[in-house]
This record gives structure tokens, sequence and C-alpha cells, in this order.
């Protein structure tokens, strides 16, 4: 069976690929959609820090023996840890000023984390291996699927909700959205919203963090594996609406859809596509699919 | 950007005063390399660092060994791949501190600026990173020099002796720019010469980082080798996500520009069974061993065809300057034709008249991880190509210069 000279087989096999990458797409713009929504920093340090959690993983593993479950938890952690230094150091500075100074200090600060990689560890990068217990793959009948990209899938999906449940559904997400609106008057409540604002943005890095040891064994590890992806993660914060959380996941998964099945049609395009979406939606919803005007 | 000089510019204008009676035939008193290359980027780990040290090594062991009356200094510079950058520098140096020759100069677009300027400014510019054999047919001139490889001698050694291996029908995950549709092209032409088919291929955005969308379709169109018409990050990712997929086993991938720093960086699990054609390797014979440790002592990775070509190449170029007693650029190049070179590198290389040095060139095959004993053991050679078979024969040059 055929549909526009495409074999289904072919096109199931593409959405599914699509549904992985979309996964990786999803849990990235999650932090930055956190991040931007309370902290008001458009955070270009995002693909470093994603890049980091991929190199942890890659160091504790070679130099330590660490496996890959403990660098799973561990890495976002440091990493996180690192983001926590930053924002009380660097970051708390810049609230009050335009949105330009948090980019410019973040993306200054994504090239000095990348050069200094680069530095240690040349750019062709490392290999990390898939961990034992989800090497191989299962046969669906259309393709064969590497268990551990079905793996990438239920890790990303479940924290991606997990994430969403807890600001939409918990107390300390209520605090969140509450200091998001008005931290003033938050604050005037008694709660503590400098930390509040300290634990965003260590748990959104960390969200980056995560991706990248996930991502590890399945690109090659290198010094700037997370800038050729922080531009198009970007584009689907954008499209999906800055701040929304809900939005940030739901375009992250369909925009990774609609880059498969442009890979299927007319591959040159697909790097283009998530833009040429990005337009379309600044031009008919400036605020975003899910943003508030 | 970073920018060294070995020497400052005020040591180098008195030396320039104080030489100048004596060595009247060469400028300023001094023969200048100009180290062009990626210092930050993509290519950095096959040319970059390791090129420069290389450069260093040549001028150290030619004044150790043939004891020149002038003197040789070495800068070097960053050109981040754009061609802008790369012609700008050259125009500096050629212009305001007398550098005589531009080298390195990888990727092709920097190369192919830089040869421009040189051409303008008459001075040399010897290329051992580019690939493009454009460098050689329509854009050649008579004061460049390609040196280590290029890609007419990669396709046609892979493909040639992949098809005639067996691997009949062939699939092209193609990178989507002149390079890649070039490598395609010429690839393609060798695997149909050599009785061979061409099912089909897939041009992906250059840079990419998911590669599965188009495995998955070389895998559907059912051909026995998958032939990687890309480079650097984009060949590494398409074959550990190939092993991924479970694609490996079944079809097999040629990498058409492949360096040992790309087999190093994937380890041999996933690059194993592979073939590839290269200018050198470091375990090949003795003398290359003894070059290659003591590259690695210093740059504690083994060195590539590109930097061992850098050394060879630079070596060659000082004993011309040296037998023509000048470093006139039309003197020292017709010098550098007219010696063949033979050393660790290249046994009776030659440079044509459209700038190409030909050599062997080695096909390899990728080792099992069983069969490798030490570090960076990495390769068999499976056939040695012999330099007349290895590059494009002057009969299908484009390049005005070669006389029919």
């Amino acid at each position: 069976m055929e549909i526009f000279g495409v074999p289904t087989a072919l096109l199931g096999s593409q959405l599914l690929v699509g549904l992985i990458n979309g996964s990786f797409y999803a849990i990235l713009s999650l932090g930055l959609a956190i991040i931007f929504g309370l902290l008001n920093i458009i955070n270009f340090a995002h693909g470093a820090q994603y890049m980091m959690g991929a190199f942890i993983a890659w160091l504790a593993l070679t130099k330590f023996e660490v496996n890959y479950w403990v660098a799973l938890i561990a890495a976002p952690l440091l990493v996180g840890l690192l983001g926590v230094l930053l924002e009380r150091t660097m970051l708390r500075k810049l609230y009050k000023l335009d949105h330009l100074y948090g980019l410019l200090l973040t993306f200054g600060l994504a090239l000095i984390i990348e050069g200094i990689f680069r530095d240690q560890f040349g750019i062709s990068g490392e290999s990390y291996e898939v961990p034992e217990a989800l090497s191989g793959g299962i046969h669906l009948g259309f393709m064969f699927l590497p268990l551990y990209r079905a793996w990438v899938v239920v890790a990303s999906l479940t924290v991606c909700f997990g994430t969403w449940f807890m600001i939409e559904k918990t107390r300390l997400g209520a605090y969140l959205r509450a200091g998001t609106e008005n931290p003033q008057i938050v604050q005037a409540l008694g709660i503590n919203v400098p930390l509040l604002i300290t634990f965003t943005y260590g748990y959104g890095v960390a969200l980056a963090a995560f991706a990248g040891v996930l991502a590890a064994p399945v690109f090659q590890v290198n010094p700037l594996m997370g800038s050729n992806l922080i531009i198009v993660v970007f584009a689907v914060v954008v499209i999906g609406g800055m701040g929304s959380i809900l939005g940030s996941i739901v375009t992250g998964i369909g925009l990774g859809l609609i880059e498969g099945l442009t890979k299927v049609f007319y591959p040159e395009a697909s790097a283009v596509v998530v833009f040429v979406i990005m337009v379309v939606v600044l031009l008919l919803r400036p605020a975003g699919l899910f943003g508030k005007a | 950007m970073s920018m060294k000089k070995t020497t400052s510019l005020a040591c180098a204008a008195a030396l320039a005063t104080l030489s100048a009676g004596a060595h009247a035939q060469i400028s300023g008193g001094v023969v200048k390399i100009g180290v062009l290359t990626d210092l930050s980027g993509t290519y950095s780990d096959l040319a970059g660092s390791g090129a420069v040290l290389a450069t260093k090594m040549a001028v150290e062991d030619f004044i150790a060994k043939e004891k020149p009356n002038f003197k040789i200094e070495v800068v070097t510079a960053d050109h981040q791949n754009k061609a802008d950058i790369a012609s700008n520098k050259a125009r500096e140096w050629f212009e305001r501190e007398g550098v005589d020759t531009a080298t390195e100069l990888v990727t092709t677009s920097t190369a192919l600026a830089v040869m421009k300027v040189a051409k303008e400014k008459d001075r040399i510019a010897i290329m051992n990173g580019p690939g493009s054999t454009a460098i050689t047919n329509e854009q050649c001139n008579d004061v460049s020099v390609h040196y280590a490889y290029d890609t007419y001698a990669l396709a046609n050694g892979t493909a040639k002796a992949v098809t005639k291996q067996g691997g009949k029908s062939w699939f092209f995950i193609t990178a989507d720019y002149a390079f890649g549709q070039a490598l395609e092209k010429d690839a393609s032409a060798v695997v149909i010469a050599n009785g061979g088919k061409v099912l089909g291929s897939v041009r992906h955005p250059f840079p990419g980082s998911d590669f599965s969308s188009y495995l998955l379709k070389a895998q559907a169109s059912g051909a026995q080798v998958i032939g990687l018409a890309n480079a650097g990050a984009d060949t590494t990712n398409s074959i550990k996500q190939a092993a991924e997929f479970g694609i490996t086993p079944t079809q097999s991938l040629a990498g058409l520009l492949m360096f040992i720093t790309d087999v190093h960086a994937l380890g041999l699990k996933s690059t194993q069974g592979m073939y590839l054609t290269e200018g050198f390797y470091w375990d090949l014979n003795d003398e290359t061993r003894a070059w290659s440790k003591r590259f690695f002592s210093v740059q504690k990775k083994m060195p590539t065809m590109v930097q061992a070509g850098q050394y060879s190449s630079i070596y060659h170029y000082l004993k011309a300057v040296k037998a023509a007693g000048t470093d006139d650029t039309k003197k020292v190049m017709a010098q550098m034709k007219k010696m063949p070179i033979n050393d660790f590198f290249a046994k009776n290389g030659q440079i044509r008249d459209d700038g190409r040095m030909v050599h062997d060139m080695y096909l390899m095959q990728v080792k099992k991880p069983s069969e490798s004993k030490y570090p960076w053991d990495y390769y068999n050679v499976r056939q040695v190509i012999p330099a007349a078979e290895a590059f494009q024969p002057l009969s299908l040059s484009r390049c005005p210069l070669v006389k029919k």
C-alpha cells in the first residue's frame, strides 16, 4: 500500500522517528519555556547545558565507571547545581533589565563553555555506547525499532508530563505560576520568590542535562551538539508560545512529526520546515499557538 | 581570533636588515610560512593544531638536516572555515608581513579564495586539508599545489574496491551542498563503470544530527551498500545510527570522506569492516611509525593524512627554496615540480602541471575490535592504489594549464 507514492511501512517508520526527535524537542523546549516563564530570561546557554549533560555521562562512564542509570540522575543534578550557581551570581543582576541582557549573557556563557570543551576534547567528539539493558531492538513488522529509542520516548514523555503535572496541579506549581504573574504580591504573602526563581532555573537547566544524557548514546557526544539543536528548539518555543508549558511539550512533539514527514517527501527542506512554520505562526498568532496574547 | 607569531615583527625587521646583504635572493632574508587553518571548528581535529605542529616539525627538521643559509618563520591563523576571513588574512600576510606561502587551507571554499589572492600577489598556496577536485581543474593556477588527497582519489578508491568485491547496488546519503553532490557524482560514476548500479539517493541538509530517517530510506531501497557522501560529524552520526537501527549487519556502509580521527571518535565497534581510502596511515612501516610517534608525543593523537601531508609538503617546499636559491614564486614552483618527493609520506611523489601531487593511496578496511592490538591500531591495508590510478588522469583534466 502506498500514500502519495510512499509505502505505508516507510511512512510509519518515519513517523516513529519523528516522534523520537519530537521528544528531544519537547524536553528541551520545556526547560526553556519554564525559565522564560518565571525568570524572563532567554536561556541561550541551554544547548551548552545539554551538551554538558552528555559529556558528564561520558566522563562518568569512561573515567569513573559510573553507569548510564546513575548518570541519568547525577548529570542533571550536577548541571542543575551549576545552573543555581550561575543564577545566584550572574543572572540575578539582570532581571530588571531588558531581555536582551540575559540573552547576551547566556549566549556568551554558551560560547565560553563550548570553547572549553572543544579545547579539552577536540571537535570529533566521543562515542557513548547504548547501555546493555537497552541494546538491541524489536521488529515491528514495518521497521526495526531500537529499544533505546523507545526508551527515549518513554523517559522524556514521563519527565515532560511529570513537570507539567507539578506546575499545573501541585501547591509548589501554584506558587510558581503565581510568581510568574505577580512576584511582588506573592512575595508579600510570605513566599520566598528569589528562592523559587533559583530553583526554577536549576530545574530548567537540569532538564537540558537530562536530555543530554538521553542523547549521548544516540548522537556523537561532541562540544557543538547543543548549538546544532538549540536554534530549532527556540523555534519550537516561539511556535508554542513563549512560556507556555503544555504548548512547548505539544509543539515539540508535533514539530518532530512534521519534520519526520518532510524527510519522507522532500528531505532537502527538513531543516527549514520548522522555521517556515514559525514564520506562519508569528504572522497569524504572534503570541504563539498556546500563548496568551 | 587566535593568531600567534613565532617572532615579533620587530625581530623580523631586525633580521631582515642584518641578513639583507648575505641572502639577497630571499625576500626580507626570511622564508615565511603562513599556516591558515581551522583551529576551532569542524575540521580542527583532522587539520588544526596538528597541522601547525607538523609544519613546525618540518621546519625544525629541515634546519637540523639541510642547514639552510636563510631564516624560516612560521605564522598561524584561524580562518574559521570562512572564505572571507581566509582571503583577508592571506592578503594581509602577503602584502604587509612578507609571507611567502600560505598553507594547509582546509575547506575548499577557503582554499579557492586564498588561491586567487596568491595568484594576484604572486605567492604560493600549498593545500592539504581541502578535498575538492576543482582546485586542480576549473580553478587551477600555477602558484598552487594540492598535496595530500582529493575527493576523486577517495571516491575512486573506495567505490571501486567495494563494487569489485560484490557491492553492486548502491544508495547514497548525501550532504546537500556542492561538496556532497560532487562526491556522490564521482562515486556514482565509479560504481557504474565497475558494473554496479545506483538505486537512489537522499540529500540531507548540512549539518544534520539525526540520520535515522535517511538510513531507513536507504534500508528500504534494499541496496547492498550505503555510500556516505558527507563528512565530519554528519558521517560519524550516520555510522553510529546505522548500527543502532540494525542496518549494518545486512547492508554495508562506505564512507567516502573519512579520516582516522573519525574512526577514533566512533570506536571500532561501530566502524568495523568499513572500507575507506587514505593517503597515509601511521602504522604502514618503520618510517611512518617513527615520524608519527614523534607527532603523537606532542599532540596525543596520531596524525591524519592532512597533517602528515602538511609536514611532507612544507619540507618539500623548503628543499625547493634551497635548491632554487631564492623564494621567488616562479622559480620555487618550477623546482617543486621538478624534484620528486621521497619521504615517509610519499614515494616518488610528483607535482603535475595542474598542481596535483600524485602519490600512492591506500584502500583500508577498519579492523574488528578483536584484531586491534594496541591504541590506534585501526586499519588493515587491503590494497595499495598506485599513484597513476589513484588520481584523476591528466587526460580528463579541465585545467587550462594542462597541455593535451
